[in-house]
């Protein structure tokens, strides 16, 4: 197992980043802080994808000499898929903080315990 | 924003902290020994009180008593009443203040189960998640062993799929860098969706920020947005100068070049939003707003993605096959090639340059 691991060094790397990445978002009290938690899992996920598209000594999908053989070039799949991804995490990143924002104007406080707390405090009102 | 909390002296977590270090004792602080001298006093208070008027109206009585009037036996009745009143309502205060200080001894009992089981349950919930995390990593490194080796050509997602891509993708498309072709025509629907969700996110920020101040004047925003920038700064300036045009030309080289070489409207419109950015930084909004301001970012954002949705969804009525346009796709290589990938690059390269630039004003002042 740990020989595998060790050839699929990406995927080990990307999942080990993805778990500091949750982590981050179950453990930080900081609303700002588990913005970047998000983002570093959403990061592991590109690196992931990109890992599985890689075929060793093969170039990029970008055609060269006319070549257009299967066996010359890696896969272009996950690069679109990975494009996707980056989109989608730059608007829910910029959501979130819009959010954060509007939380920390009306509670003054990035805690998001206290948050919970004064929302609760002014619920039955 | 200071790095401590606002209310940091009030919070739980200080007072535990001052209290682990010796500083303060929660006990005593409002509770237990500062009540025992109040009683005390109290309680002194109040027999000297008893005492004196009883034995004064005593005396008084032995004086007086051959002396046969209603009236002063009235008065001695009036007073003996009041005095009587004031003891009384002494004893009451008393067992309030008693109460009182025994309900705060109470609640401040409470409050320290409270905080012991606030922070027994914190340690609890990080411990949780802690084992949580490793769990979930366990388990995908678990999976991970299984998986096909890294980099083989014979991996279960290389299939038919990349290789139709790449075998005919240069005939189908037009445009030398398959990945581009893939996602501007195989899956141009998959990108439309993209850029909308870019437009749409915008369009939610731009809610979310400006809903509290639509009536704030001009003049004030445009003084506290420059509160923390240095004002003309002369350096920034002259490198705004040089950079911005190299910038804008390299953004657009990159949307251009979209399906002959890596970028595309995705990058390149980044670096076009982020030129913008840097000039606006470096000479404000003012000057900005001249030739970029909230009509021309809906003009550009919404005709680019009217543009887009026309020229790829007319496919439906011709029976949602594979578009076939009567754009020539021309000699591979040249820029003007590949059909309708090169204006849609230039229309996602619109959508995602005003999108960037958008966030950033919205997160800066609150509008664009």
């Amino acid at each position: 197992m740990a020989a595998h691991l060790f050839y699929n060094i990406e995927e080990t790397v990307a999942v080990i980043l993805f778990g500091i990445g949750f982590t981050m978002l179950l453990l930080h009290r900081n609303l700002i802080k588990k913005i970047m938690g998000m983002n570093i899992m959403d990061t592991a996920v590109y690196l992931f994808l990109a890992a599985k598209g890689y075929i060793r000594g093969r170039m990029v999908p970008i055609v060269v000499d006319g070549i257009t053989d299967a066996e010359a070039y890696i896969n272009p799949v996950p690069s679109g898929l990975v494009l996707t991804g980056i989109v989608v995490s730059v608007s829910t990143t910029a959501l979130m903080l819009a959010l954060t924002i509007r939380l920390y104007e009306r509670y003054h406080s990035l805690d998001l315990d206290q948050i919970l707390m004064q929302a609760k405090k002014e619920e039955p009102s | 924003m200071s790095r401590k909390k606002d209310n940091y002296e009030n919070s739980r977590w200080h007072k535990f902290q001052c209290w682990l270090k010796g500083e303060v004792d929660p006990l005593s602080a409002e509770g237990v020994e500062t009540v025992v001298p109040d009683l005390l006093s109290a309680k002194s208070q109040t027999e000297a009180s008893k005492g004196q008027p009883e034995g004064a109206a005593q005396e008084a009585a032995k004086f007086e008593e051959k002396k046969p009037a209603d009236i002063l036996q009235k008065k001695e009745e009036a007073q003996e009443n009041c005095q009587k009143e004031e003891v009384q309502e002494n004893c009451q205060k008393e067992e309030v203040q008693e109460n009182r200080q025994k309900e705060k001894a109470q609640e401040n009992r409470q409050k320290e189960k409270e905080e012991r089981g606030i922070r027994i349950y914190r340690k609890f919930y990080q411990i949780m998640s802690v084992i949580l995390c490793m769990g979930i990593i366990l388990v995908l490194l678990w999976t991970i062993a299984y998986l096909p080796i890294f980099g083989n050509a014979g991996n279960p997602d290389n299939n038919e799929v990349s290789a139709r891509y790449i075998e005919q993708g240069l005939k189908e498309t037009g445009a030398v860098n398959i990945v581009t072709g893939m996602i501007l025509d195989y899956r141009a629907f998959d990108t439309f969706g993209e850029s909308c969700v870019l437009f749409i996110a915008s369009c939610c920020v731009l809610v979310l920020l400006r809903m509290d101040r639509p009536g704030e004047d001009e003049a004030d925003s445009s003084d506290s947005d420059r509160i923390y920038e240095p004002k003309n700064d002369i350096i920034l300036q002259k490198c705004a100068c040089v950079l911005v045009p190299v910038i804008l030309v390299f953004g657009i080289y990159i949307i251009l070049n979209g399906h002959l070489s890596p970028g595309g409207g995705f990058s390149g419109g980044a670096v076009l939003g982020s030129g913008l950015i840097l000039y606006l930084n470096a000479f404000g909004f003012a000057k900005t707003e001249r030739f970029f301001n909230a009509r021309v970012y809906r003009c550009i954002t919404v005709s680019a993605l009217t543009f887009y949705c026309l020229a790829k969804s007319y496919s439906f009525f011709t029976g949602a096959n594979h578009l076939e346009s009567g754009i020539p796709l021309g000699t591979p290589g040249s820029i003007i090639s590949s059909g309708l990938i090169l204006p849609l690059n230039i229309c996602v390269g619109f959508v995602v340059a005003c999108t960037m630039y958008a966030f950033y004003t919205l997160f800066r002042k609150g509008g664009i």
